[in-house]
């Protein structure tokens, strides 16, 4: 199980936290304008990398705020959790 | 090929079964192929073998990272069905099982295929609701499929809790008696022995690194054994896919996951099916050596480490005990996880790539093992003529911009 720290709460255990996916996926500032492939770069296709991934959790079972990790998918180490509109942790190249 | 005998065996008893022969040469990697097929799990194997018998391309070279039956394919449940909602999932998957039933006499070789029947419980009213209609889609299709009353679920798997006092009690469950379980392992072999004996090279300890790319067509890759040529390149590397389409620059709408799964210790035959739930969430077999094989959902996050977190389980046991009172003392033996490409409607990918000569089959998430036949057929189909087949016409990458998703979250059987 993994320990992920909470940015407001501090760390706990993976099982009071919703996985969001990828992070920084940004919603099209002029929806009506978008064409049909990006939506489908928007809503469907993810990067998905073997490596450091920055992705979005939800501390469902604490404060129920959503923030940031960066979290290795292969060893699954957590370099650092951080706030919307915060940057993210350097990681190792 | 080599037939496989009583006689034979008995010749092999006197000798201590020391003198078998390989099921497969140990090809080392030439300079060019007709095709590289990337992965060699059963998907990835039966693309080969139906490339060289269906359509004569026999100059063929499938390339495998690790070990043949390592990867996903020695890690799934070995469950088989076809029981699902749409047009596009019941003719794709149906036309695996109808492989699936010649399957031991064309490979020659005992899948151990076994079918003893898949029943889908419902639990509650919105479950029935969608199995009778999942039961009549498939009676259109000409897919067998009954509902059962909890009555007829305990004739045919008595020792499921049916009390009505149960925290989630059962109320019906839908039958596919042509459904059961396949001996995953032998499945990959039989695949990669008999396209051996076709001529198709069979390359392990092989990793991609690299896909070659001349004036916007594929030329070949570059491996951990050097590079190898050819214009047509398939890849089928289920939790790897993107990884793999990253290399020509291709994003795909897949994520990877690690999906667990978990044996018992052997017991004598005491559960005769294949029996999965998706409100309670568990789907459980038992192996012809006896271990209660047990699937769980996805770990949540996306990970390529092939293990999950413990949590997963112990949700698992509290489903599989729910349903199986009698299973409360059964002691766990290995647990273990495979990661899979889960695509967002749960329908794969097979399909031509936006660079010409890269064909992709993936994104068959948590339930591939199934369709390795059809999926294996389809694929060679579409890599041969450069179009796709009929049956998997719908599966393209181009759906996810069309918006005609094939959603099948509902017969994915336990909620991923």
């Amino acid at each position: 199980m993994l320990k992920i720290r909470c940015p407001w709460c501090g760390p706990r255990e993976e099982i009071e936290f919703s996985y969001g996916g990828q992070a920084h996926v940004a919603y099209p500032r002029d929806p009506a304008s978008v064409s049909d492939a990006d939506w489908a770069q928007y809503l469907f296709m993810r990067d998905n990398p073997k490596g450091v991934f920055l992705e979005r959790w939800m501390h469902g079972q604490g404060c129920r705020r959503w923030f940031n990790a960066a979290r290795h998918t292969v060893t699954h180490e957590i370099y650092g959790t951080y706030k919307p509109g915060e940057n993210p942790p350097e990681v190792p190249a | 090929m080599h037939k496989f005998s009583f006689l034979d065996l008995a010749r092999n008893a006197l000798s201590g079964h020391r003198d078998w022969k390989p099921f497969w040469r140990d090809a080392a990697p030439r300079e060019r192929y007709d095709a590289i097929i990337v992965g060699g799990g059963g998907h990835g194997l039966a693309t080969a073998y139906y490339l060289a018998k269906n359509h004569g391309i026999r100059n063929v070279a499938v390339l495998e990272k690790g070990w043949i039956g390592g990867g996903n394919t020695g890690r799934n449940t070995t469950i088989v069905r076809s029981n699902y909602l749409w047009n596009e999932s019941g003719a794709l998957y149906e036309h695996a099982l109808k492989l699936w039933e010649g399957l031991n006499e064309e490979l020659g070789i005992n899948l151990m295929f076994s079918q003893r029947g898949v029943l889908n419980l419902a639990h509650n009213l919105g479950d029935v609701r969608e199995s009778r209609r999942r039961v009549e889609a498939n009676r259109l299709n000409g897919i067998d499929a009954e509902w059962l009353t909890p009555e007829q679920v305990k004739a045919f798997c008595p020792i499921v809790d049916i009390s009505p006092t149960a925290r989630y009690p059962v109320m019906g469950a839908t039958l596919q008696r042509r459904g059961g379980t396949a001996r995953h392992d032998t499945v990959a072999w039989g695949y990669a022995r008999a396209a051996d004996a076709l001529g198709v090279d069979i390359i392990q300890n092989c990793e991609v690194t690299g896909i070659l790319r001349e004036d916007g067509r594929v030329k070949g890759v570059r491996t951990t054994r050097g590079t190898i040529h050819a214009d047509k390149v398939g890849i089928v590397a289920a939790g790897h896919s993107s990884v793999l389409a990253a290399m020509a620059d291709i994003r795909l709408p897949i994520q990877s996951h690690p999906l667990q799964a978990l044996v018992s210790e052997p017991m004598k035959p005491i559960h005769p099916c294949v029996l999965m739930s998706n409100a309670v969430h568990v789907y459980v077999s038992q192996s012809d050596k006896g271990e209660l094989v047990v699937g769980a959902g996805i770990d949540s996050y996306n990970s390529y480490s092939q293990r999950g977190s413990f949590h997963i389980i112990e949700h698992q046991m509290a489903a599989l005990i729910e349903l199986f009172p009698i299973f409360s003392r059964v002691r766990l033996m290995r647990t273990w996880a495979g990661i899979v490409d889960v695509c967002p409607d749960a329908s794969p990918i097979i399909a031509k790539m936006p660079l010409r000569g890269l064909y992709l089959n993936g994104g068959w998430g948590t339930g591939g093992f199934k369709a390795t036949p059809g999926s294996g057929w389809v694929f060679a189909h579409t890599i041969a003529h450069d179009a796709p087949h009929p049956l998997n016409a719908a599966y393209s990458l181009e759906r996810f911009t069309t918006g005609a998703l094939i959603d099948e979250h509902g017969a994915a059987a336990v909620a991923h």
